[in-house]
This record gives C-alpha cells, sequence and structure tokens, in this order.
C-alpha cells in the first residue's frame, strides 16, 4: 500500500519548496528522510523526459530506465517492434477475469438463447427482472473489458502499442449500450483490434469490418437486399477510411450498402439453410456471416470502379479500394498526426506519413516510425493537451506505478467523469483528439476536482474489486524517484513556487497534477 | 426561501465577472436557449403530415395513426395537414393552444454531406457553405459578441462548437452538480498556476462557475426539496438550466443525444417516442421554472437534419434533409406552423428521399434574433455572414 505521509518524516512539498528558492520553514530536525532524491539530480535531460512522455502514455520509473539503456532509436524500435511485458500481478489480475475466457460467437449464442427463453417468460414483471440480470451480466463484462484495458494502459511496457490500441479503438468506435455489445467489446478489444494496432490498415478495417461489435453497432447485421440500410457503409467511408471529404459520393454510399449486403452476425450454432446455388458463397468465421441469401449480386459501381456481384469477395475488393485511394493514406496519417504530434498537424509532416502509407501499403509501424522521426514531432513536445484517457493514466503511472493497483473502478470512474470512457462513445466519430474538445471551463474545473482525488487518497485502488474488507487507505506520494528524475525538470518556476505555497502533501500532490505542466504532454 | 432572498443570494454569488468580458447580469432584455438534437431526429414522427396518404404508404411499420377526435391519447391534430405524436401530446398540445409553441416544417441547413458530424459542425459554426471552415467561431459566440445584455453559458460537460470563439464563454453540465471542493485560498493557487497560460480564462471561469453554480443549486435544492417531485433525465436538467437562466444567464445551450433511429425506432411508442417525451417534458419543467420570466425567454430545438421519409428495411430510417424546427417562448406568436411550405408527397421528395430545406435556418434564426435585440443588419452579418434574414414574425 501507498506510503502514509507521517509528521516526523520529511514533507515532500518542502524539498519542493526548497527548488523554488523558497525559505524552509521546517526545523532542522525534521531533515528530509530521502535527500538522495535531490542530491543525485534529475537523471534525464528536459528534451528526453518530454520525448518519452509523449511517446509513452506517461512517464514511470521502468520506461525512464529502459530509456536511459536503449537510447532513444533503441527505445523506439523496441516500442514498435517488439512485444513489452506486463508485471506478473498484472497479467495475474488479467487472466483471472472471465472476460479473458470469452469467445464472441459462443456467447452471442448463449445470450440470443437467453434472451428467447426469457421472451417466452409468461409474466412481464418475471420479463423484465430477468432481462435486467442478463444485462447486469453483460455489463459485468463490459467492466472486465474496460479494466483490462485500462491495467495494460498503466502497466504495460508496450506503451505505444497500448497508447494505438486505444486509437484505434476509438477510431473504429463502437458503442457497449447498443444491441449485445456488452458481450462483445472486449472481444473486439482483443480479437479486431489489438492483433493489428501497428499492423498492417487493411487488415484492422476487415477485422472490424468482420466483427459482431461493429456489425451491430452501425446496423450492417440488418443490411440485406431489399432492406438496404446504409448507416455502415457510410461511416466506412467518411470515418474509417476516406474522411468525409475523401471525393465520395452519396451514390458510393448507396453502392457500399450493396456490397455490404449479407455481412451479418451469426447468433446461432445452426447454419443458415440456402439454396443449392448459394452454398457456395456462404462464408463465416467465429460470430461473423456472409449469408448470400441476403446479398444483392447486381453490379455496383464504386469511386467509379466496377464491382460485379460474386459474393464476399465484393467486400475485400471495395476494402482494398478504399484502403488504397491517396485520400485513406492522408486521413489516417492526419490523424495519427493529430494523436501524436499537434491538433492542427502540419501538412509537410502529413504529406510524408501518407507517403509512407502508400509505400507500405498501409504499414501502421513504418508511418508512426516517419511520424516520430521528423523535425515536426520534436518540435511539437510539450505542447499537446492530454486527453482524459492520458491524463489519469499519466497520473497513476507517476504514482503507483512500482505497486500494483488491485481495484480499477476509481480509474475508470476518474476517465468517465472527464467524459471519455472506454465504448461509452454513442456516436461513430469517436472521442475528440484535440484540446478544444477537453480544455473547456468545466472540463478544467472536474479535472482539478478529480487531481484532488487522486492527490488526496488512494480511492480505493487497493481494495478487493469483489467486496470484501477494504484496505487501509493513503494518499500517493508523488515526490517520489520518478518526480525528481524526470517531472520536475519539466516544471515552470510558477508551477514551481505553487507548490511551495501549498499546506499539505494532499494539496502539493493535487496542484501538481493540476499543473500546466502535468496537463500537457 | 423566498424568491427575493433567493436573488439577493444568487447576486452575492457576483454575475458577469468571467475572464474575457464582462457581461450585465440582466437577462431580461430577451432570452434565448438553443437545444440541439443531436442524431437527426424523425421529424415527421414528431409533426405528423396526417393528410398524406404517401406518409403512411411509405412507412407501414411506423406511421403514427391518423388524429382520432374521440381519442385522448393519439396524435392531436394541429391543423387540417399537421398532427402532433401521442408522446409529446400531454405538456406540447396546451402550449401550442396557448400559442406558446410553433413548428417550423422543411427546416434545416442546405449542406447535403447527410453526415452527422459535418452537418451538425456546419450548423454550429453557421458559416456561409463552400467557403473554408472556421473552426473557432461559432455563431453563438459571435451572437454573443454582439449583446451586451444576456450573459452566454452552455449547459453542456464541453464547450460547443456553437460557442467557440474569441473570448471564454463558461460551460458546465447540470446533469450532476455536487458541493464545491476548492476555497478560495486554494482556487486563487490553482488560477495562479495558469496566469500568462492560453487556459487561464478556461481555469478562472470553471473555478468560478462550478462555485456559483453549487451554490444556487444547493439553495434552490434545498428550498425545493420539500414538495419535489422526481424528475428525471432531462427534466431535471432544464430545471436547473431554468433556475440559471431565470435568475442570470441570457443566452444558453444544450444538447440531447440518442435519436439516430437506423432502427427499430417505434410508432405511437418506442425508443423514439421515449425521447420525445423526455424532451417535452424538460421543455414544459423550463417553462414552470422560467415562471414570470418565461415570457422573455425564446426556446428553440434544432437537430443536424431530418431522416428520410420512407422507412428503411428496419423499422427505422436513415439520414435525411429537411427536419422541423419547435419555437417555444411565453409571448412568442405560436399555435402555428410558420414558415414556407409545400405538400408532403412521395412526388416533392428532396432527391426522391427526404423533406426539402425551405427555411434555411441561418435565415430563420437571423430573423429571430433581429426581432428579439432589435439586431442591426451589421450586427447581423457579423453573426451570420452572407444571409438575408428571414422574419416568421414568431418572436
Amino acid at each position: 500500500m501507498p506510503e502514509r505521509w507521517q509528521p516526523r518524516r520529511a514533507r515532500p512539498w518542502l524539498i519542493a519548496s526548497l527548488s523554488a528558492g523558497a525559505i524552509l520553514i521546517a526545523s532542522c530536525a525534521q531533515k528530509p528522510a530521502r535527500p538522495d532524491l535531490r542530491a543525485e539530480g534529475p537523471v534525464l535531460t528536459r528534451e528526453d523526459a518530454l520525448w518519452l512522455n509523449r511517446v509513452t502514455f506517461g512517464l514511470d520509473e521502468a520506461t525512464v530506465a529502459q530509456y536511459r539503456l536503449l537510447g532513444r532509436e533503441g527505445f523506439l524500435n523496441a516500442q514498435l517492434e517488439d512485444r513489452g511485458t506486463l508485471p506478473d500481478a498484472i497479467a495475474a489480475q488479467i487472466a483471472a477475469l472471465p472476460v479473458s475466457h470469452v469467445e464472441a460467437n459462443t456467447v452471442l449464442y448463449d445470450v440470443e438463447q437467453r434472451r428467447k427463453d426469457i421472451n417466452a417468460l409468461p409474466n412481464p414483471p418475471d420479463k423484465e427482472q430477468a432481462r435486467k440480470a442478463l444485462d447486469e451480466e453483460g455489463n459485468r463484462l463490459d467492466y472486465q473489458a474496460e479494466r483490462r484495458e485500462m491495467l495494460r494502459a498503466i502497466y504495460s511496457s508496450d506503451q505505444l502499442r497500448e497508447q494505438m490500441e486505444w486509437f484505434w479503438l476509438n477510431h473504429f468506435n463502437v458503442y457497449v449500450y447498443k444491441a449485445n455489445l456488452r458481450w462483445l467489446v472486449g472481444d473486439y478489444a482483443e480479437e479486431a483490434i489489438r492483433p493489428h494496432a501497428l499492423g498492417r490498415f487493411r487488415d484492422l478495417v476487415l477485422a472490424t469490418l468482420k466483427h459482431p461489435a461493429m456489425l451491430e453497432y452501425l446496423d450492417n447485421a440488418q443490411n440485406a437486399v431489399g432492406h438496404i440500410n446504409e448507416n455502415y457503409a457510410r461511416e466506412l467511408m467518411e470515418l474509417h477510411t476516406l474522411g468525409v471529404d475523401g471525393g465520395y459520393t452519396q451514390q458510393d454510399v448507396q453502392n457500399l450498402a450493396r456490397i455490404l449486403t449479407g455481412v451479418g452476425v451469426r447468433n446461432k450454432p445452426e447454419e443458415p439453410k440456402l439454396r443449392r446455388e448459394l452454398q457456395g458463397y456462404y462464408v463465416h468465421s467465429g460470430a461473423f456471416e456472409f449469408n448470400p441469401a441476403r446479398h444483392d449480386f447486381g453490379t455496383k459501381v464504386l469511386l467509379g470502379k466496377e464491382i460485379g456481384g460474386r459474393g464476399f469477395g465484393e467486400v475485400e475488393q471495395a476494402v482494398d479500394l478504399l484502403v488504397r485511394q491517396p485520400a485513406c493514406a492522408r486521413f489516417i496519417s492526419r490523424k495519427l498526426a493529430a494523436y501524436f504530434v499537434s491538433d492542427n498537424p502540419p501538412p509537410a509532416l502529413i504529406a510524408r506519413m501518407a507517403q509512407t502509407f502508400q509505400a507500405t501499403d498501409g504499414q501502421i509501424s513504418a508511418v508512426l516510425r516517419t511520424l516520430f522521426n521528423s523535425p515536426e514531432f520534436e518540435a511539437s513536445l510539450g505542447s499537446k493537451f492530454k486527453d482524459p484517457e492520458h491524463y489519469v493514466v499519466s497520473a497513476l503511472r507517476l504514482a503507483y506505478d512500482t505497486h500494483p493497483i488491485t481495484n480499477t473502478k476509481p480509474a475508470i470512474g476518474w476517465v468517465n467523469g472527464l467524459g471519455e470512457r472506454s465504448f461509452n462513445h454513442q456516436t461513430p466519430d469517436g472521442y475528440a483528439l484535440t484540446e478544444t474538445g477537453w480544455a473547456s471551463s468545466g472540463q478544467m474545473s472536474k479535472r482539478f476536482e478529480i487531481a484532488r482525488q487522486i492527490g488526496s487518497g488512494n480511492a480505493g485502488l487497493f481494495n478487493p474489486e469483489d467486496g470484501g474488507t477494504p484496505a487501509p487507505g493513503g494518499f500517493p506520494q508523488l515526490s517520489n524517484r520518478l518526480y525528481f528524475d524526470a517531472i520536475e525538470p519539466l516544471l515552470s518556476p510558477t508551477t514551481v513556487s505553487t507548490l511551495a505555497q501549498t499546506a499539505s502533501p494532499q494539496e502539493w500532490n493535487t496542484f501538481l497534477l493540476a499543473s500546466p505542466e502535468f496537463n500537457y504532454r | 426561501m423566498k424568491r427575493r432572498e433567493f436573488l439577493c443570494a444568487a447576486g452575492a454569488a457576483t454575475a458577469g465577472a468571467f475572464a474575457g468580458r464582462l457581461w450585465a447580469a440582466d437577462p431580461a432584455k430577451g432570452r434565448f436557449l438553443l437545444v440541439f438534437l443531436r442524431g437527426g431526429y424523425d421529424c415527421a414522427n414528431l409533426l405528423i403530415p396526417y393528410s398524406s396518404s404517401d406518409y403512411y404508404a411509405t412507412r407501414p411499420k411506423i406511421a403514427i395513426a391518423r388524429p382520432d377526435p374521440q381519442s385522448a391519447t393519439g396524435a392531436l391534430a394541429l391543423d387540417s395537414d399537421w398532427a402532433i405524436a401521442p408522446a409529446v401530446r400531454d405538456p406540447m398540445g396546451a402550449m401550442y393552444k396557448r400559442g406558446e409553441l410553433a413548428f417550423i416544417p422543411f427546416a434545416g441547413t442546405e449542406d447535403l454531406t447527410r453526415s452527422h458530424f459535418e452537418t451538425q459542425d456546419s450548423i454550429e459554426l453557421g458559416q456561409p457553405l463552400g467557403a473554408t471552415r472556421n473552426y473557432t467561431s461559432g455563431f453563438l459566440a459571435r451572437l454573443a459578441a454582439q449583446l451586451t445584455g444576456p450573459a452566454p453559458i452552455s449547459f453542456t460537460d464541453a464547450l460547443p462548437l456553437s460557442f467557440k470563439g474569441t473570448v471564454d464563454i463558461p460551460n458546465i453540465s447540470l446533469r450532476s452538480v455536487g458541493k464545491p471542493v476548492f476555497d478560495d485560498r486554494q482556487s486563487a493557487l490553482l488560477a495562479s498556476m495558469y496566469s500568462g497560460n492560453h487556459l487561464e480564462a478556461a481555469v478562472t471561469d470553471g473555478l468560478e462557475l462550478r462555485k456559483e453554480v453549487s451554490q444556487t443549486m444547493q439553495e434552490e435544492m434545498t428550498a425545493a426539496n420539500r414538495g419535489a417531485i422526481t424528475t428525471k433525465g432531462f427534466a431535471l436538467e432544464a430545471d436547473g438550466i431554468g433556475r440559471l437562466m431565470r435568475d442570470k444567464y441570457g443566452l444558453g445551450f444544450v444538447d440531447i443525444g440518442g435519436w439516430d433511429t437506423h432502427v427499430n425506432q417505434g410508432s405511437a411508442q418506442g425508443n423514439l417516442a421515449n425521447n420525445l417525451q423526455n424532451l417535452a417534458g424538460g421543455l414544459s419543467t423550463l417553462a414552470d421554472t422560467l415562471g414570470s420570466e418565461w415570457r422573455n425567454t425564446v426556446v428553440v430545438v434544432v437537430s443536424e437534419f431530418g431522416r428520410t421519409f420512407r422507412e428503411n428495411g428496419n423499422g427505422g430510417t436513415d439520414h435525411g434533409h429537411g427536419s422541423v424546427y419547435w419555437v417555444l417562448g411565453g409571448s412568442i406568436h405560436g399555435g402555428q406552423i410558420a414558415g414556407r411550405q409545400q405538400r408532403v408527397a412521395v412526388n416533392t421528395l428532396f432527391q426522391n428521399r427526404d423533406y426539402p430545406v425551405l427555411n434555411e435556418y441561418r435565415s430563420v434564426l437571423g430573423g429571430m434574433f433581429r426581432s428579439m435585440w432589435s439586431l442591426s443588419p451589421d450586427a447581423l452579418q457579423q453573426v451570420f455572414p452572407g444571409t438575408t434574414p428571414l422574419d416568421l414574425q414568431l418572436v
């Protein structure tokens, strides 16, 4: 558990006040218990600390050590190419979660069957109660999926992959309260997004296209010949691949919707009964199915290209066509740069990233390498406002990196309070990537309140998740080794002198987390 | 607490001293609230074109039955062509009769992308279509800059595009407001860290507004709790909006999501009906809370687009074009279906699919703003560049 502040020990905020040149008001008898932290001086230069802070979700001791060992290039290579590790305690927590053992197809069969059973109940109140109980079960799985993402974001050494996981989950946004998505979001993150987070963009598009979570969320599960639903077709172009200015027309939307007819969800173990001549066109894997009886086999024209009716091959051809458009390379490059570089990314950088995108047929790690090695990236360090996820994760990495939390609810609650909870964005555009989405007056005051909650107690982060005896409380020690090694060099004189005026270590923590420097990356 | 005492208490929280600008605290010159339904609500199932046989022919699953004068629960006829949905007839029917509610069908933007995000942005920015967009200039922010009376506020978690501008506009969501967290010393220290930072105004506004709103809400809650009816959803929020707008703020924005009904939207009952009921309940609460100030208030309800006239294959509707706007207020010339209109039939649909836009929203709102605050032509051009105001004589 976190250290408790005790009056006889050094008061961390007094250590900070020294650096501000303020008068030391403690008596000489109250010597700082860990003066060595100051004496050693920072181990990272301001530039290195800024760089590392942006490439990760935020600094922690392990990444600082790894960076000192590998250097900038080696660290970046490891982040882009290698598979990292999780602390044992975290890996064990994740392995113990039921959501880690759920498969999309079996869980869907089960849920659908139980919905049928519930509908057959004679008594309306019983029905209502059974429905609620079923949804509660789903909510628990959703929460576990969020917990898994949060634990990895804080503790995985794969900090870039974890950010990309978040980025793509946001890009290919789904909303947990639609249809059966409570049961599916865990599988969606794990199977559709995670394996491709640094891989090929085409694979990512196809994996999301074939996942029941996306098909239910954007209604393509209902899209069939004669019953066209163009919701997914539109967003696939507007939000997933080309961007709204990507050069497609309403006609393209309608034709892509026709191409996508029959792409749906298999929520029962039995295959659909098909006429013999259609049987060869049936495709399925897991909970995904392409049902040729629901498909429009007519010829379509998409972006000026004719696509002959031949079943699921049309869909793959359409995806290839979309992801190879120059508009797609630009759109994805721009969005990556908006996340990692600047709210208004420089056009020259976008152009070079788009070039890499096209030259590598959409290899995401290569596009990111262009980004991270650019002078534009270097020039932008320290000036990107942290979205809520970055904010909360970075605070927890500073506070509890070497002391794994056991209860993720407070952390998810904080991100939720700031309006960016995973799987909770209702519309398919995903959360904002720019400062204006998160830094209004109302959001700033909310953020300060959360800074106070993080800084002045452990908020139950060490309680057992499933009830039981709460662990004793205590606030985190933010004036820790990491702070002196790498965070203090980032602070402005104003922040340092404000910290010197705080009245307690909890307040010192709160103000550090509320400071401008901690709110930018 | 008596009303006068309350006003003193609210006054003590000092009004209008927000960072960028000083607004007078007297909103009596006319209040305006924009309610944005995000997702594109299906207006044809709110204001039912019941004289159109095509409406019934193209919406076999979701059409709402023709009004029956004998029924107290079905659709309510407003005239020989239009009726309002059963879900809203209760508070809205009476309001319409009292002349406090009007509808403007065939309203909207000429933006044709049919994209939620694109169209919402285009409406909130209020700039001429086709030109390069300036994402730091929303039309409500430009309106606020032209007015000296009403202090602006957004009742949302994030600041909407409508209110983005050169000065900070305070925002706070009223879905949940607790007790204040920081005392004056702490607030001053927090603000000092942002001195000179471009977020300085947002930080000081945020701390100030949080304190003020908690005080106002806390006092009113305590005063009102005795015989409190339990309100929920938008009605709860609307009550808070009503209090703040009654006593201090004159130019507000709030949004409500959940209108993108591609699947199973229902008919007289169902998803859309529930949403409409929630909205209507909130608007009626707002009028009640504003009390005598309701007559100095105008509320306009908009959405980014209408939906397809025909239902789709899934008992829902897809993205369309023209919408139906609502105009409410204690002294408006309501009780009418306003604006340019045309017969509703399949052969009059825009692109054989949607309601056309005959009442472009910038002209419509521009006309209202002109009447409400006697804005000069120059001032109106600042708010909606390149627009000729359309005076529907509603306000």
